[in-house]
């Protein structure tokens, strides 16, 4: 940049310019860029020695899944096909996993039919009881757990230990405390309280597998009925060694059932006559797709839908930025931005749009990107190599739709296993398909807007509701914004923060029903 | 001058997530070596004497007598009395020497005796002053008096450094320690000169927190003019820990240039102990005990 020195910035961080107005975010951040005077300095003088975490955790060549208390035979002599689950950040393969057939699935609905019964009449307080030993088995076993989630799913070693797992006990934990006190959380009730629905499917994805695991079980069983749960082809493992935990504190059998597949898998479960409630968490393609064939049984089977969203992130200019610069990296970077409520839409109000982008980009050098298994890895592996090429045909997409693209290049990607670098576009235009589609990755799209009415017009222009964020240094006006967004879940002044205690859910396309929560009860009881 | 707010919440689960790095190995050893050379080893005390502070000296030089790698601190921080006392033991080290001024701790004085204060440090052989601002005026509103006191202190300093300590812990709110770096830095502080979190006699001292904003104010100051100020986090990093998660904020927020005893202190008493013991560890392997003892005493 020496040869720009003479040249004064015209846009300073903290000295916010305002003829830069008419430009383009993309021409104007070029632009400073080129007459930087100062440059921040992110390199290798103290560098951070490599921290493996060093737990090993024994995985058994091969699972089969979990019926009736029993994990069934993979392969043998009953025959039955198999897949591996692999490790993304090195393609390894870590296990060979049963493929779930109709006939497993029979079977499995069969035993959770088996087991509704004596469940479903046991003292509500002795259900509690096994949801409490279940927490308290998950927070012994956190730390295995903890390394299992991110060798099967790439998401850094730091949020499986200090986020996934922790929450996962706290569901458990949570819901267990509701079982013996649901006529407080429906009340009104006459003598019968509130019923179970029956047999639970429950398909989940695998961006954060056993939390959504717990999410699901958790109330289902403290509601007093029996699950059949599906996990993510590419991420089984933790449900796995969940189901060993079932079975180690003596849940009886049939009440937990695991049955590990494809699509396939998961269509044959949401199929089945047995089951009197369906809930998933994934696609919105898939969720459509569930919804017409809810609709087409015609019995009356339950659903929640917990789908994709293109969640907006409001900036305003009265915000403190330094903060809000954290909750866009927590937004969009937060486990590679495997999240269905990621802040994947950015809006930054145009007085402050470059200085935003200018700190972002300062922001994005400190991210440590690559393997997982070291505790100080910021951004881990993509979970699968369909994946990685869906964020890479997005990257491109947004090029040649004509957007900015800024990645963050730190460090030298890792050679093997699915990795992708923090991503953002800036002069992004609302009709482009990086402003519109769901990219499930570490990309984040800026817009700019100039009032709040435009802002708010353009943060509910989607078919997505998921979740929002509000970032503002004024109180009334959080209150103002956060009443006009059509999201399930508003974060003012922070962002993806999860608690067992709060509902989570969507609106329009982003589904329906709600997890966590009191009000996370309502989907497995009849009143 | 933009007013800049700053979200306490969002603030400390950043400050929060620099403690979550591990530092092991040859990140910790040259880490804490890093950190021993950025201690400014303090005594500030009501009965210092001049025995205690050639023994302070003594250990400033040569931190640990059995292995000379360990750098030598960055100064010796007293009260102006025994600033030649201090500079005497010092003398052919690069060990500074800096003075408490303005009427240290609590800055109640006339302007005039504040002043006098400082350049009587000076002309007795100190190399860095450490002034207190006069909280009373700033928060009272009177932010322009403050600005004039701290232009006025760095002109009596002459061409020694001057750290402008903010009082942190009186000052209370995030928003308020951004505006007082933000003004102490603007009152005239040039390359290498601080601002400074705490008198020590204050609670709360240094948090990451509050040092966080420091450096903030501190990087947007270095962006806009290229000027680079020091930070110096004092009062409550007592562990060798402490420190590496201090390092690792300095690292991340500032990056490398950042990380040198000419831009960031530890202003601490007991903090070289515990790094020395660290690093006898470290030297022994992880495999030795050490008994504990206070090296800075001994």
């Amino acid at each position: 940049m020496t040869d720009h020195e003479n040249i004064e910035p015209k846009a300073t961080i903290g000295d916010l310019s305002h003829e830069t107005v008419d430009e383009p975010i993309a021409e104007t951040t070029r632009r400073e860029r080129s007459v930087r005077k100062h440059e921040l300095n992110f390199g290798d003088a103290w560098d951070y020695a490599p921290a493996p975490e060093s737990v090993k955790v024994n995985i058994d060549a091969s699972y089969g899944h979990f019926i009736n208390g029993e994990f069934t035979k993979v392969g043998g002599g009953g025959g039955g096909k198999s897949f591996a689950t692999i490790n993304p950040a090195n393609e390894q393969k870590l296990a060979e996993v049963a493929l779930g057939t109709a006939k497993d699935v029979d079977r499995a609905v069969a035993a959770a039919s088996a087991a509704l019964p004596k469940w479903r009449k046991l003292p509500a307080k002795e259900r509690g009881k096994f949801l409490f030993r279940l927490a308290r088995r998950i927070q012994e076993r956190a730390r295995e757990l903890a390394v299992l989630e991110t060798l099967d799913g790439g998401k850094p070693i730091k949020e499986s230990r200090d986020v996934d797992i922790p929450l996962v006990a706290q569901h458990f934990f949570y819901n267990a405390g509701w079982a013996d006190k649901l006529q407080y959380a429906f009340p009104g009730l006459g003598a019968g309280g509130a019923e179970p629905v029956g047999v639970c499917a429950q398909i989940i994805p695998w961006n954060f597998p056993l939390l959504m695991a717990a999410w699901k079980i958790a109330p289902a069983l403290a509601c007093g009925n029996t699950v059949v749960l599906k996990p993510a082809e590419t991420t089984p493992l933790t449900a796995l060694r969940l189901a060993e935990i079932c079975a180690e504190i003596d849940l009886p059998p049939g009440v937990v059932n695991i049955v590990t597949g494809d699509g396939s898998t998961g269509a044959a479960l949401a199929a089945h006559s047995g089951i009197h409630k369906l809930a998933f968490t994934g696609s919105t393609e898939v969720g459509k797709k569930l919804a017409k064939l809810a609709a087409e049984r015609g019995d009356g089977l339950r659903l929640t839908l917990e789908l994709g969203g293109k969640s907006p992130n409001i900036i305003f200019e009265d915000a403190s930025i330094d903060q809000a610069i954290e909750g866009i990296i927590q937004g969009i970077y937060f486990n590679q931005g495997h999240v269905c409520c990621a802040g994947s839409r950015l809006f930054v109000q145009e007085g402050i749009a470059s200085d935003v982008v200018e700190r972002l980009r300062i922001r994005m050098q400190s991210l440590r990107v690559g393997d997982p298994m070291d505790k100080n890895t910021d951004v881990g592996a993509i979970n699968s190599k369909g994946q990685l090429q869906k964020i890479e045909d997005y990257l491109r997409i947004g090029e040649e739709e004509g957007a900015e693209l800024f990645r963050a290049n730190g460090r030298a990607l890792p050679d093997k296993g699915y990795f992708c670098a923090p991503s953002f576009f800036t002069g992004v235009q609302q009709s482009h398909r990086i402003a519109q589609e769901e990219i499930f990755g570490p990309v984040l799209a800026v817009q700019t807007f100039r009032t709040p009415e435009e802002a708010l017009s353009r943060a509910n222009n989607t078919p997505y509701g998921l979740a929002a964020g509000v970032w503002t240094d004024k109180g009334s006006k959080v209150f103002e914004i956060a009443t006009k967004l059509k999201a399930g879940v508003i974060w003012c002044n922070t962002y993806n923060q999860f608690d067992a205690a709060s509902p989570f859910g969507g609106f329009k396309e982003s589904g329906f029903g709600r997890e966590g929560g009191m009000q996370g009860l309502r989907a497995y009881v009849r009143l | 001058m933009k007013t800049i707010t700053v979200d306490r919440v969002m603030a400390d689960q950043r400050a929060a997530s620099f403690t979550k790095r591990s530092i092991k190995t040859s990140a910790k050893d040259a880490g804490l070596r890093l950190a021993v050379a950025m201690t400014d080893l303090t005594t500030l005390e009501g009965k210092d004497s001049a025995e205690k502070v050639r023994s302070l000296c003594a250990k400033a030089i040569h931190p640990e007598p059995k292995d000379p790698t360990i750098p030598a601190v960055a100064a010796i921080c007293v009260y102006p009395q025994l600033v030649q006392t201090a500079k005497r033991a010092l003398a052919g080290s690069k060990v500074h020497v800096a003075s408490v001024a303005t009427g240290f701790p609590s800055g109640q004085y006339p302007l005039k005796v504040r002043l006098d204060d400082t350049k009587r440090a000076v002309e007795a052989g100190a190399d860095e002053i450490d002034m207190v601002i006069s909280r009373g005026l700033f928060l009272s509103g009177q932010r322009g008096k403050v600005f004039d006191e701290i232009a006025a202190t760095k002109e009596a300093c002459g061409s020694a450094h001057l750290k402008v300590i903010l009082e942190t812990g009186e000052l209370e709110t995030y928003d308020l320690v951004r505006a007082a770096s933000d003004l102490a830095i603007a009152a005239g502080l040039t390359e290498y000169d601080f601002i400074k979190t705490s008198t020590g006699k204050v609670q709360p001292a240094a948090t990451m927190g509050v040092t966080l904003v420091m450096l903030e104010a501190v990087r947007d100051h270095y962006l806009r003019t290229g000027v680079k100020i020091g930070v110096k986090p004092a009062g409550g990093i007592r562990t060798a820990k402490q420190a590496l998660h201090y390092l690792v904020m300095v690292k991340e927020t500032l990056g490398d240039d950042w990380l040198t005893p000419e831009l960031f202190r530890f202003g601490a008493s007991s903090l070289l102990n515990d790094v020395l013991m660290q690093l006898g560890k470290l030297r022994a392997g992880g495999k030795q005990y050490l008994a504990s003892y206070d090296v800075t005493e001994a």
